[in-house]
């Protein structure tokens, strides 16, 4: 064994183990901090892959903003657990029916025949002086254009049409308009009055 | 100096060997990395002191120099006292990964030409990554503690983080963009040809708002809402102590030092000497690379320190305000500008 598959039997393994842990854990917050432990792993498989800038971009979009914004949620959230726990016999046989249709829909698709080493051959080692990252921004803006252009734009319209959902127009709310603020003189809010001292009281 | 630059390059030896080499390299990088910080803190209170009108730490050693010794020789003695309410596990783990992810970042960190731990090519990106991890350290460190002031300061740390690494990303796409790649050394040697050719001019508004999202990054003052002392006491890690609570400390004065040596690498030309191209070049040309860059990034350094003795604390909306209204639409607008300049050759940064 070289250390090469060493590293992909250790990532894999806890890979493994931490995307079961996900599912079982019952604190929602461990859930999410097993679900970054294997993001990191799936990145270090990626990285044994040659894919470098995929494996970059998996830590810094994955863990570094989604699952923060995740975990944010999730920390703030005060569970009941128990009341979670309560329908599980109930649902079980339901859950386990999708579970086997779906296991049977996917052994039918993608079955034994695509997997194994034929399909899987061990890759060719890239050149040293192979940049994944080029290979993949050349592929993107040329091979791929319409497909990349077009999932841009299908991006756009769901950020749009999320922010156009959660906006709300609330007219009780009061708001502060900084450039108004800043744009304040000294004029407009105090008046400087100017007087003739007053005579004090008992004095001649 | 050359002598040490052709020892550090003949550890290039093979595998069993190599590993021994890298560690030695991992220890005379972190190993200073530690002293830096040490000093860090001195110089922050000296220089804060000063523009107080005060003398600032002077009692141990002298003018006080052993005192950033005496801090850490209290804290490691010091009780590590755990809540009895906190997730004990989480509460150990999260300075750790604060500390880690702090001190991986230096792997792929250029101090000079072929200086480099690891010379990988997407080495921008790699920080960028690593630097976006750390802020688990302090969700965690604020969850695991079960206090309200330490949920607080992490709920404000996580929203800040998140919205100033857009803004930090894009000015980085400015740079990747201008210098063609994603390797630091080549960004450096993109900038070769003197003080004009280095990014800071040709991205001056990139260059002001990678620094600002960069304390924003570190919840350094102005924008420390995560600590928040008039508020929420200290924030995250309220309820640390001893060397814990040092774990912290440490880990955020090396990010700092970090975001000043980026900004030094990207917008100042790293270990490129400021005269080259001038009538000074000759003169000067007995000064290590090293000695420019560290110069360069204790520019920065001073202006963590200037800023927080300048200016009062943003307010939380103001802040969110400034990331996602003003630093956003500068930063998409400016890559524009930069892509324009690139593709129609704009001398002199991008005659060739």
């Amino acid at each position: 064994m070289n250390f090469e598959k060493f590293l992909f039997y250790v990532f894999a393994i806890i890979l493994v183990l931490s995307a079961t842990m996900v599912i079982t854990r019952r604190n929602p917050v461990q859930s999410a901090l097993f679900l970054v432990l294997a993001f990191f792993n799936s990145a270090g498989l990626w990285l044994l892959m040659e894919a470098e800038f995929l494996a970059i971009i998996l830590v810094l979009v994955y863990v570094g903003a989604v699952m923060v914004l995740f975990l944010f949620v999730v920390l703030m959230l005060d569970i009941n657990i128990a009341e979670m726990r309560a329908g599980f016999i109930r649902h079980l046989p339901v859950g386990l029916l999708v579970a086997a249709v779906m296991v049977v829909q996917m052994v039918l698709v993608v079955g034994s025949g695509s997997f194994g080493l034929e399909q899987f051959p061990a890759p060719i080692p890239q050149p040293a002086d192979y940049s994944n990252t080029a290979e993949l921004g050349s592929l993107l803006y040329t091979t791929y254009m319409y497909p990349f252009e077009i999932a841009a734009a299908i991006l756009l319209v769901a950020i749009i049409a999320a922010i156009g959902l959660t906006l709300r127009r609330r007219p009780d709310s009061k708001y502060q308009n900084p450039s108004r603020q800043v744009s304040v003189r000294r004029a407009d809010r105090v008046r400087i009055v100017k007087m003739a001292a007053e005579k004090k009281m008992g004095s001649k | 100096m050359d002598f040490l630059f052709s020892l550090w390059d003949t550890i290039n030896q093979d595998y069993p060997v190599k590993l021994i080499g890298d560690l030695i390299k991992i220890v005379v990088i972190v190993g200073p990395l530690m002293f830096l910080v040490a000093y860090f803190t001195y110089a922050e209170r000296k220089i804060i002191g000063y523009m107080q009108i005060r003398i600032g730490p002077n009692r141990v050693g002298p003018r006080g120099w052993l005192q950033p010794i005496a801090d850490a020789v209290k804290l490691m003695f010091k009780e590590i006292i755990i809540p009895s309410g906190a997730n004990k596990t989480l509460f150990i783990i999260a300075p750790m990964i604060s500390i880690t992810t702090a001190l991986a970042a230096w792997a792929v960190f250029p101090f000079d030409d072929h200086l480099v731990l690891a010379d990988v090519n997407a080495g921008l990106l790699y920080i960028l990554a690593i630097a976006s991890t750390g802020v688990y350290g302090v969700l965690i460190a604020g969850w695991a503690s079960n206090s309200k002031y330490a949920l607080l300061g992490a709920m404000r740390t996580a929203a800040q983080v998140v919205s100033y690494e857009i803004a930090m990303g894009f000015a980085l796409v400015t740079v990747i963009v201008a210098a063609g790649s994603l390797n630091l050394g080549d960004i450096v040697r993109a900038q070769e040809g003197g003080f004009w050719h280095w990014y800071w001019l040709p991205l001056l508004p990139m260059f002001v708002i990678y620094f600002i999202a960069g304390v924003a990054e570190t919840n350094r003052a102005p924008f420390d809402v995560a600590e928040g002392e008039s508020e929420i006491v200290a924030g995250f890690h309220v309820d640390y102590s001893g060397m814990a609570f040092a774990t912290f400390f440490l880990a955020e004065y090396a990010n700092m030092i970090m975001i000043s040596a980026l900004a030094a690498l990207m917008f100042l030309g790293g270990w490129l000497s400021p005269f080259q191209g001038t009538m000074f070049e000759a003169a000067f040309a007995w000064v290590p690379g090293l000695v420019w860059f560290f110069a360069k990034a204790c520019i920065f350094a001073f202006f963590y320190l200037w800023l927080r003795a300048t200016f009062p604390r943003y307010r939380y909306d103001q802040i969110m305000r400034l990331g996602w209204k003003v630093f956003i639409p500068i930063t998409i607008v400016w890559i524009l500008v930069v892509g324009a300049a690139v593709v129609f050759k704009l001398p002199p940064w991008w005659a060739a």
